[in-house]
């Protein structure tokens, strides 16, 4: 009944990116170095976190428009793994720019529109936490989730880029800029943010199904 | 005079020859073949990941099957 094919493209794209994004060539940048190849890991974070918010959002405004629990249960689980991507991003991040940048946290504008934007999500989490009628707690979550998605958009999309910022791509300039100039990069970037995205997908399918048996537990169904 | 110029231009090109040899990559590793040290390590852990994932949906399949 599951379909397995996007499973083995997932694990096909993602074992391609850890392997080419080891060995292919990458362009020399002083600074940079090696960990350019960063690229291919970190970044894909972010965006298998926007796609599982983006899945939420859309779960959300389901629930609010049918009242059925179980479009809470894909809402609930989209964000919760979406959380998960988004601290690993920063942690990756981090990482990366103690390195690069010479300092873990240089409250860069995007670092801090993309804190901002976790913290809203991590009250998300609390606010359901806090709730204990089931109905209540998926409209009023779910209104809440709107909210935050919508508060994401400029957060991580418009403020940084409306600044000088470290990361590229920000400071006026459309992202990917300097990447545009190394095809070979895009060999392997592309197929890794699939492959994250997919990856995100999967573990966030895995919970949904986990909640799903439990909510039918709890209703008896 | 113009020998001297000659020779200033002549360590200017070397010196920056040498600057540009001096970004870092990975290219005594390898040389020494040791990045795919690194590969299989990754590749190890992306295998135990996905079969984990692997695991888990089969599992999950049952439990639901089972409903």
């Amino acid at each position: 009944m599951r379909k397995w094919w996007w499973k083995i493209l997932c694990l096909l794209l993602v074992g391609y990116t850890v392997v080419g994004g080891m060995l292919m060539p990458v362009p020399r940048l002083n600074i940079l170095n090696e960990t350019i190849r960063n690229l291919y890991f970190h970044v894909p974070m972010w965006f298998t976190m926007i796609v599982l918010f983006s899945c939420a959002f859309y779960y959300s405004i389901k629930y609010l428009r049918t009242g059925d629990l179980k479009d809470d249960v894909y809402a609930l689980q989209f964000t919760n793994t979406g959380i998960f991507f988004s601290i690993l991003g920063m942690l990756t991040g981090m990482e990366w720019a103690q390195y690069t940048w010479g300092a873990a946290w240089s409250n860069d504008p995007k670092q801090l529109g993309t804190a901002l934007s976790m913290l809203i999500y991590f009250a998300y989490i609390i606010l359901r936490g806090g709730l204990k009628d089931d109905e209540k707690r998926a409209k009023i979550s779910a209104v809440y989730n709107v909210f935050a998605f919508a508060m994401m958009i400029p957060l991580i999309f418009i403020l940084p880029r409306m600044v000088d910022s470290l990361h590229p791509g920000n400071g006026g300039n459309p992202a990917f800029k300097q990447y545009d100039l190394d095809s070979g990069m895009r060999l392997v970037f592309y197929p890794a943010v699939a492959g994250w995205i997919l990856l995100g997908i999967w573990i966030a399918d895995l919970k949904i199904r986990v909640g799903m048996i439990s909510y039918k537990k709890d209703f008896d169904l | 005079m113009g020998k001297r110029i000659l020779i200033t231009i002549y360590i200017l090109m070397i010196s920056v020859s040498f600057a540009s040899a001096e970004t870092e990559m990975a290219d005594t590793m390898r040389s020494n073949g040791k990045i795919y040290v690194v590969v299989t390590v990754l590749a190890t852990i992306f295998a135990g990941i996905f079969a984990f994932l692997v695991y888990l949906d089969r599992k999950i399949n049952k439990l639901e099957k089972g409903k």
